[in-house]
């Protein structure tokens, strides 16, 4: 498929989607309140942008740095794993309670706990987001080429020399691939979160933006932060992606 | 010596062999006959289960190894997979990278020391891969059907060059291979192998003035030997 076609065939299909989103809403006088068309969201979009731009900041924070802190203690405990199996054998288990552990279920706890919002929310994004970086990563530790091995065994190299040389380079594909998912991954904690945390004061992010607009009946503007989550959500991936294969693209085949 | 799997598979049995400094030594047989084996065993990749190796020389450091596949890091280039050994010894950067260039000259790839192995052809793959194995100035390069995957006129160019590189520097050459017609036109001393469980069930020499012959692989000496190797080979897997 040609690369005109792949973006143009799902932009078509989401203008005739909003098209007749707004004929809809037209034709069959639904409220605002109910349904607004997207035109009204557009308009709230623009109108609230300096309301919700902080709260998308904040959301922005709380979620890059999950991201950072998942990426560094997951390659960091990765490592650990592929040096010691015993660490490896009795860390494992509860890395993956951590994952399965709905974080709806955990949040309230962490925010009782943690001594500011903040760091709470940070704690449950990056509990989201950290599992994916570990796993993928030790899977990539684990997936050297034996020939290469052998050839670094023949030539006597140290524990050291085949973690720098060999298998952190083979597992960057790996560690690429978790980050990508951890990146919409540590949104969704960051957003989930809030959500168990409540409305909060002036400062808090996008989240506490859809609550308030949803007991406010403000629905427009609850669109318009919707719009705004999706939208940081894509970034995300798209700039992980774009890091991705400006890495990977001299050597790894499939990524071109 | 011996080597059996966990798995209970005996993959080599009563197998003894004395290699001479500076021969070219090709282990012929089917496929499971444990000619692999017996390779990974002389380069220490793996331990004997019963038996064991004597060395008249010393060659730690100074052993290198082309396997099956080119094995080269996707990640790297062919300047830098070359210089790989001699980093790993702590040769310093700049010294390293300059016996890489010697050794990719040697394979006749120059001006491809920045390219990554995905650009390259398989052959070429192959070349990077047995400059790797020469960069330390080896006195023993271990071979594992280096060239089974490649097409023929490749092969037979490959063939020609390892030849003109042993003749140039006489390091020991042990070279795995199912191809008759390899085995007669690079080594001088070819051990036919039989499998399960593997044992060297005859031994050909090539002697260096046939080699001498003009044309030496369309020559009728070069047929004759061939023929009796087959012979040979066709005995070891009745056997």
């Amino acid at each position: 498929m040609s690369r005109a076609l792949r973006i143009a065939a799902p932009s078509l299909l989401g203008a005739l989607f909003l098209l007749g989103w707004e004929w809809l809403v037209h034709a069959r006088g639904i409220p605002p309140y109910v349904l607004p068309g997207p035109l009204l969201i557009g308009q709230t979009l623009v109108r609230d942008w300096t309301s919700l731009l902080p709260s998308l900041v904040i959301t922005a924070q709380i979620t890059f740095a999950a991201l950072f802190v998942a990426a560094t203690l997951g390659l960091a405990l990765a490592i650990l794993f592929s040096q010691s199996r015993v660490i490896e054998m009795s860390l494992y288990p509860y890395a993956v309670i951590l994952q399965v552990t709905p974080i709806v279920a955990i949040a309230p706890l962490i925010i009782i706990w943690a001594d500011n919002l903040w760091l709470a929310l940070l704690i449950c994004a990056w509990i989201v987001a950290f599992f994916p970086i570990l796993a993928n990563t030790t899977t990539g530790l684990n997936s050297v080429d034996p020939n290469l091995r052998d050839l670094f065994r023949l030539y006597r190299a140290n524990r050291w020399q085949v973690l720098l040389r060999l298998q952190l380079p083979t597992a960057m594909p790996y560690f690429l691939a978790g980050l990508r998912i951890s990146g919409g991954l540590s949104l969704i904690g960051a957003i989930v979160a809030e959500f168990v945390a409540g409305t909060g004061g002036a400062s808090s992010g996008l989240a506490s933006r859809i609550l308030e607009t949803g007991y406010q009946l403000q629905i427009p503007r609850m669109f318009a932060a919707l719009v705004l989550v999706s939208g940081f959500g894509i970034l995300i991936f798209l700039s992980l992606s774009l890091i991705s294969h400006l890495l990977l693209r001299r050597w790894h085949e499939e990524r071109k | 010596m011996q080597k059996r799997f966990p798995a209970g598979v005996t993959a080599v049995e009563d197998l003894s062999l004395d290699i001479a400094e500076g021969d070219f030594l090709a282990l012929l047989g089917p496929s499971g006959c444990g000619k692999s084996t017996l390779l990974r065993l002389i380069a220490g990749l793996a331990a004997p289960s019963a038996g064991r190796l004597d060395w008249r020389a010393d060659v730690t450091g100074r052993v290198g190894f082309v396997f099956q596949e080119p094995t080269l890091m996707p990640w790297a280039t062919a300047l830098r997979n070359v210089a790989l050994p001699l980093e790993l010894a702590g040769t310093p950067r700049a010294a390293a990278e300059r016996q890489a260039r010697e050794s990719l000259a040697r394979m006749d790839l120059t001006g491809f020391e920045a390219a990554y192995p995905r650009m390259l052809s398989g052959g070429m793959r192959m070349r990077v891969s047995i400059a790797r194995a020469l960069v330390t100035r080896p006195r023993l390069l271990l071979m594992d059907e280096p060239f089974a995957a490649l097409d023929e006129i490749t092969r037979h160019r490959l063939n020609e060059d390892l030849l003109r590189l042993w003749q140039d520097e006489r390091f020991t050459a042990i070279f795995v291979t199912h191809s008759t017609f390899e085995s007669v036109f690079l080594a001088e001393r070819i051990l036919v192998m039989s499998p399960r469980p593997g044992r060297i069930t005859a031994e050909l020499h090539i002697p260096p003035e046939d080699r001498a012959t003009p044309e030496f692989r369309t020559s009728d000496v070069y047929a004759a030997h061939c023929r009796a190797v087959s012979h040979a080979l066709s005995a070891a897997m009745a056997a």
